[in-house]
Parts: C-alpha cells; sequence; structure tokens
C-alpha cells in the first residue's frame, strides 16, 4: 500500500518534470544589432532542399543547453570525484559485482518490454539469465549466463513504444541523466513505475537502504559511462551529443 | 653443434635483414582499411594496460580569458605520467585536432614509461583547448608559431612539474602533424637550448601543410553524390552499422569493434576514403568554428553576434561542416598572417609551411629521426622521397600501414623505442 502511494508520488514528480519542459521553452535574446556578414555567410552556404545529419528536434534548446552546464559542472565537482573515491576503495571483482547486480535487475525490465514487443525469444533469454545468474550467480554479483553463451538483451520501455512506432519526440536534457527525448523519458518514467511494482528487495521507502541502493545505481552507471563533458575538443559538442543519442536510440529500437 | 647454431641464427639474421619489408606482418594491406582501423589486437605490442597517467590544467598567458560560449576550454589540459627515480622525459604532441591524452598519444605514452621514460602529452596547437588557451595569435596551423606555442607550453609544463621529477635527458615525439611540428621545435631549440633534446622522432609527418590538408578534404568527394548527401550517407552507414549491432548484441566502437565491423561489412575503399574525409572535416570544422570565435574573425559567425554560454551555434556549425581546411587557409588564415604583414604572399606562404622550408637543418640534424608508410594517405605522389633523401638511414619506411595505422604494431612500437637509442 505504502509503496504504492509513493510510486505515485514519483510518477507525479516525473510528470512535473516533463510539463517543467513543455513550458519552460526559453527564447534566445533577440539580436538587436543590425548583423555584419561574415565570409561565409550561412544564407549564401547552406541550402534549404539540403537535409542535415545534426537537425534533431529541439524547440526546448535554452532550457537544454543551461541543464547540459549544470550537468557537465555537477559531474565535474560531485560526480566524477565520488566515482573516483568509489573506485580506489573498490577492488576491481567487487565493482564488477555490484555492476552485474544492478544489470541482473535489469533482466526484469528486459523481460517485460521484450513481452511487449512481442519478441519472445528475447524474453525468454532474458527470464533464463536471471535464474541463473540469481542462482549459480548468486543473487546476481556474477554473471554466469553471459558466459554460457546467453549475453543480455537491453530492452527499455523507450524501445518499446519506439518499436509500435512512437517517434522521439523533442529532444530533452535531463537533469543529471544526460541526454533523452520525450518519448524516452516517458519509457523512463514506465519502466520505473513498472520496477516498483514488482519490487522484490524489500526495500523500505526513504529507509537508508533505499538511499545507498539509489547512490550506488547512480555511481555504477557512471564508473561504466566513458563520456567526459568538453573533452572532444569541439565547440559544437552539445550538437553532437544531441545528433549521437538520438542516431544510438534509432539502432537500439531498430535491433 | 654449438657452431651449427650459432651459423644458422646467423643465416636466419641475415635472412630477416635482407627481406625485412617481406617479413613485416602488418596485416592491414589496404591503406584505407589501416588508416580506419588501426591495429588489431593479436598483432599489437604487449603494452601495459593501465600507466598512471595524471591530467591537469596549465595558464599559459596570465589574465587571457576564454571567450563565453568556450569557457570551459579555460586552462590548457595535458596529461603525464612521472617515473620515482631519475628519468628521461619525452614529450608527446599529437596529431591534427589530437587531445593529450587521444588514443595515438595514449599508444606512445604507455610504450615510452614502460621503457622508463616521463611521459606528458600535449595537445595539438589545431586542438580547441589549445587554440583558446596556448596559442599567441588563435590562428592555428603555422609551422613556426605553433613551434613557438609548444614551446612555451613545453617550459611551462617542465616548471610545473620539476619539484617532482629528476630527468636526466629530454626527447620528443609527435605522430602526424605533431610528427611536423616536432621538426620545426627541434629547429627552434637549437637557438633557445632549454631542452637539448637529445633525440626527436617524427611519426607519419605530411611534408607540406597544403597538400596534404588538400588530399584529405578531397576524401569528402567520395560520399556518394557529395557532400550535399551527407545526411543520406551518414543514414545508411547507421544501417549497416544496426546490422552489425543486431547480431552482436552490443554496440562496439572499440578499435577491436570496428575491425569486426570493417570484416563483416566488406567496405570498399571509397567508402572508407569518404569516412576518413568526415572525420578531418569534423576537425577542420572544430578548429575553424573555434578560432573563428576566438578572434571575432568574421569568418563563419558575423562579428557582431555575442555568442553565450548557452546560445545555440546553429547555423554556425552547419556551415563549419561545409567549409574544408582549404577554405580556412585561403579566407581565415592568409588574410589574417597578410595583415600582418603586407608583403606576403599567399603561395610563400603556403610554401614555408612545409619541412622543405627547413631542409638544410633536418639533413644535419642527426637527432631527428622518421617513421613512415609507404602508402600513408596524406602524402603527394613523390613526397616520400623527401624523407629517403633528406633523412636517409634516419628514416624508416615500412610497406603499408596507411595514416598511423600501424603505430600500435609491434614492430613499430619497438622501433619507436630504439630509434629513441633505447
Amino acid at each position: 500500500m505504502m509503496k504504492n502511494v509513493n510510486s505515485r508520488i514519483r510518477a507525479g514528480l516525473l510528470a512535473s518534470l516533463v510539463l517543467l519542459f513543455v513550458a519552460g521553452c526559453s527564447t534566445q535574446p533577440v539580436q538587436e544589432v543590425e548583423i555584419d556578414e561574415p565570409t561565409f555567410a550561412a544564407d549564401r552556404v547552406l541550402m534549404d532542399d539540403v537535409s542535415y545529419a545534426g537537425d534533431v528536434y529541439d524547440p526546448w534548446s535554452g532550457l537544454n543547453r543551461r541543464i547540459y552546464v549544470f550537468n557537465a559542472n555537477f559531474d565535474r565537482y560531485v560526480f566524477l570525484p565520488v566515482v573516483a573515491g568509489y573506485q580506489f576503495v573498490m577492488p576491481d571483482f567487487a565493482e564488477q559485482g555490484v555492476s552485474n547486480f544492478f544489470s541482473n535487475l535489469s533482466e526484469i525490465r528486459n523481460v517485460i518490454n521484450s513481452l511487449l514487443q512481442l519478441k519472445i525469444e528475447s524474453a525468454l533469454i532474458g527470464t533464463w539469465r536471471f535464474m541463473i545468474n540469481t542462482s549459480m550467480g548468486v543473487a546476481g554479483l556474477f554473471d554466469p549466463a553471459t558466459s554460457m553463451g546467453a549475453p543480455q538483451k537491453i530492452e527499455d520501455f523507450g524501445q518499446t513504444l519506439g518499436h509500435w512506432g512512437v517517434p522521439g519526440g523533442p529532444f530533452i536534457v535531463l537533469p543529471l541523466l544526460g541526454p533523452s527525448n520525450l518519448r524516452d523519458t516517458t519509457g523512463l518514467v514506465a519502466d520505473s513505475l513498472m520496477f516498483n511494482e514488482v519490487e522484490f528487495l524489500g526495500l523500505n521507502e526513504n529507509s537508508h537502504e533505499q538511499w545507498l541502493y539509489y547512490a550506488l545505481k547512480a555511481i555504477d552507471a557512471r564508473s561504466q559511462t566513458a563520456f567526459r563533458y568538453y573533452q572532444m575538443g569541439s565547440p559544437m559538442e552539445y550538437e553532437m551529443v544531441r545528433m549521437l543519442y538520438s542516431t544510438k536510440r534509432e539502432m537500439d529500437i531498430e535491433k | 653443434m654449438k657452431k651449427i647454431l650459432c651459423v644458422l641464427t646467423l643465416l636466419t639474421a641475415a635472412g630477416t635483414a635482407g627481406a625485412s619489408n617481406e617479413s613485416y606482418e602488418y596485416p592491414l594491406r589496404d591503406p584505407f582499411a589501416a588508416t580506419v582501423v588501426g591495429t588489431p589486437q593479436e598483432f599489437r605490442a604487449d603494452l601495459p594496460e593501465k600507466i598512471p597517467l595524471k591530467q591537469a590544467r596549465l595558464t599559459v598567458f596570465e589574465g587571457r580569458e576564454a571567450p563565453e560560449s568556450l569557457w570551459y576550454e579555460e586552462g590548457l589540459r595535458y596529461s603525464y605520467a612521472l617515473q620515482k627515480e631519475a628519468a628521461p622525459l619525452v614529450f608527446l604532441i599529437a596529431g591534427t585536432g589530437g587531445s593529450h591524452d587521444g588514443g595515438k598519444n595514449r599508444i606512445m605514452a604507455k610504450a615510452f614509461y614502460q621503457a622508463g621514460f616521463h611521459v606528458v602529452g600535449l595537445s595539438s596547437p589545431t586542438f580547441a583547448n589549445f587554440i583558446v588557451s596556448a596559442s599567441e595569435t588563435g590562428v592555428p596551423g603555422h609551422a613556426y608559431k605553433d613551434a613557438a606555442d609548444l614551446y612555451r607550453v613545453m617550459t611551462l609544463v617542465r616548471d610545473e612539474l620539476q619539484p617532482d621529477m629528476q630527468v636526466t635527458d629530454y626527447f620528443l615525439a609527435g605522430y602526424s602533424l605533431g610528427g611536423f611540428n616536432a621538426a620545426f621545435v627541434a629547429l627552434l631549440d637549437e637557438q633557445k637550448e632549454a631542452f637539448n633534446f637529445k633525440k626527436v622522432l617524427m611519426i607519419n609527418p605530411p611534408v607540406r601543410l597544403y597538400s596534404s590538408t588538400s588530399l584529405l578534404d578531397r576524401m569528402l568527394e567520395n560520399i556518394p553524390g557529395g557532400v550535399d548527401n551527407f545526411n543520406q550517407y551518414y543514414q545508411s552507414l547507421v544501417e549497416r552499422l544496426t546490422q552489425v549491432y543486431k547480431r552482436e548484441d552490443r554496440l562496439d566502437l572499440s578499435e577491436d569493434g570496428l575491425y569486426k565491423a570493417y570484416r563483416e561489412l566488406d567496405f570498399k575503399d571509397e567508402e572508407l576514403a569518404a569516412l576518413i574525409g568526415v572525420s578531418f572535416r569534423l576537425t577542420s570544422a572544430n578548429l575553424a568554428l573555434t578560432s573563428d570565435i576566438m578572434n571575432d574573425a568574421g569568418y563563419i559567425k558575423p562579428k557582431s553576434v555575442r555568442l553565450s554560454k548557452y546560445s545555440s551555434i546553429d547555423p554556425y556549425d552547419k556551415v563549419a561542416m561545409r567549409l574544408g581546411f582549404t577554405d580556412y587557409v585561403h579566407s581565415f588564415f592568409y588574410p589574417y598572417y597578410k595583415a600582418q604583414d603586407p608583403s606576403l604572399t599567399r603561395e610563400s606562404l603556403i610554401e614555408k609551411m612545409s619541412l622543405a622550408d627547413i631542409e638544410e637543418y633536418l639533413r644535419s640534424a642527426t637527432k631527428i629521426e622518421v617513421m613512415h608508410n609507404e602508402d600513408d594517405l596524406i602524402l603527394e605522389p613523390g613526397e616520400m622521397e623527401f624523407f629517403r633523401q633528406v633523412f636517409g638511414e634516419r628514416a624508416k619506411i615500412y610497406p603499408h600501414g596507411g595514416h598511423c595505422g600501424n603505430m600500435e604494431y609491434r614492430d613499430n612500437v619497438a622501433h619507436m623505442l630504439s630509434a629513441m637509442g633505447q
């Protein structure tokens, strides 16, 4: 009962976050000065009938860019130092164990979404992996299933929506979580609700254990991600991340 | 018995020496594939997986502020790994648009660190962070000015690290444009004598910057239908990669992953050339846009437009992607230096940006060594002769490897070290 109330609150919070994006379309300050002509002016170089790979629908660009900068600063001053401390303290095999543990729990999401996409084989593989890794793999700390020739099939609700033809919609940079779009943010909310429904770890809401669970999950996810802000030597990093995120998700859906 | 063994060893040794080219077993014979894919795992030198490479930031020009939209480029980033005891120090210069800790600089760092060197990784003067924080003019690509910028950075980095290290001798190495830079830095050091480099190694350098950048610019013409069709080309590439992704269940863009994809997808040379062209175009776009914003030069961005921390750079990014490095040279680089010296002609500027301009020095400087590949894609026909004639024995030219594709191959890593007298 308690759990239901709490998941509803969380859903409400996430929904308002989405609304915040819809409402918060900030606009660029208008250039009052008369614009002088550069050597290669856009209106002479670019042609209307040419499509651009970097063009991703981004109506909330103003807010997105602010959150992008916030995320980069958070990453530099909080997230990465914490991850570095974690990696320093934890022996490599323990880090791997933590990773495997969270990855094993995500099989629930994989199986549900495989079923929703009628990918029966993936659903069976996910179920089998979960059983093997939870038992033989000591509650998911090890991943014998992959060595037995059944690697993980990652499926989430964003992919499920995409599978049934829902387009990505506007690009969104989520606070702390990074690049996403309306479809995948919706997917994230749905997956988290689903996980809470079947949650069986017995974590009490707002208990120390639950906070530890989420913190560890976030640290593990960051330590698995090689991306570092502002290292690629490009003034168009935001645009590149936006393009690559969209492409990667299209590939995830297609596979 | 012992005698026979001795003779046998001698014979085989003589045999390998005579047929050194035939016995070179770097696996990718296609220069385009080599350039894109690099060295497959089983052929790589035995290098440590990790070395204690630290990242640091340095203020080069007191009081210089980065433009607001490039706020994150303030302070020059570099990397270093120090030995505990007294050791030689090697500076490593990255290639065009390359970062101090990019893949190829890391290969060299691992090789030299393992061999007992202190290593310092430096970004290319064409890398955005270097342009903003360490370039005096902010208009990179100038052989002599870039060398002076690099030299300034090297002395500052040495001052910074001095308390933590004991240095016996100084060495210098660079790949691609970094190799070219190394030659001009070595020349500058002959006058300034801050380091008195013991050995300098140039890996796959261009001879004449304009020739190499023109060749790379033209590789984009391999996109079916030309640059206008870049998006269609990108989409088809993504589709093909998705096929591999479907089979492999993960998207692996490491060298090994690319090698696998290359073998599965059966890329044609034109397709690989287009990929190289796209990668170079991205590099030139980053360079030109950074330099334009840095100098408010009115090249792509109108001078009156102020970009904030949160500004969209559309449509300047698209324009930048449509312009080649040669456009930068003709419409930005040359006018910039012409304004400082009205007697400067386009031709004389272009000819100065060439190893031929310091040929005399290169002939006499026995400390400088070259490693190159016969099939390197950035050299025009005949340019390899320059290295043979000027460096003679000091040029080690491999039969294949494309542009820097074989840098991690075991023979190449071994030669990298032996060329430095190790």
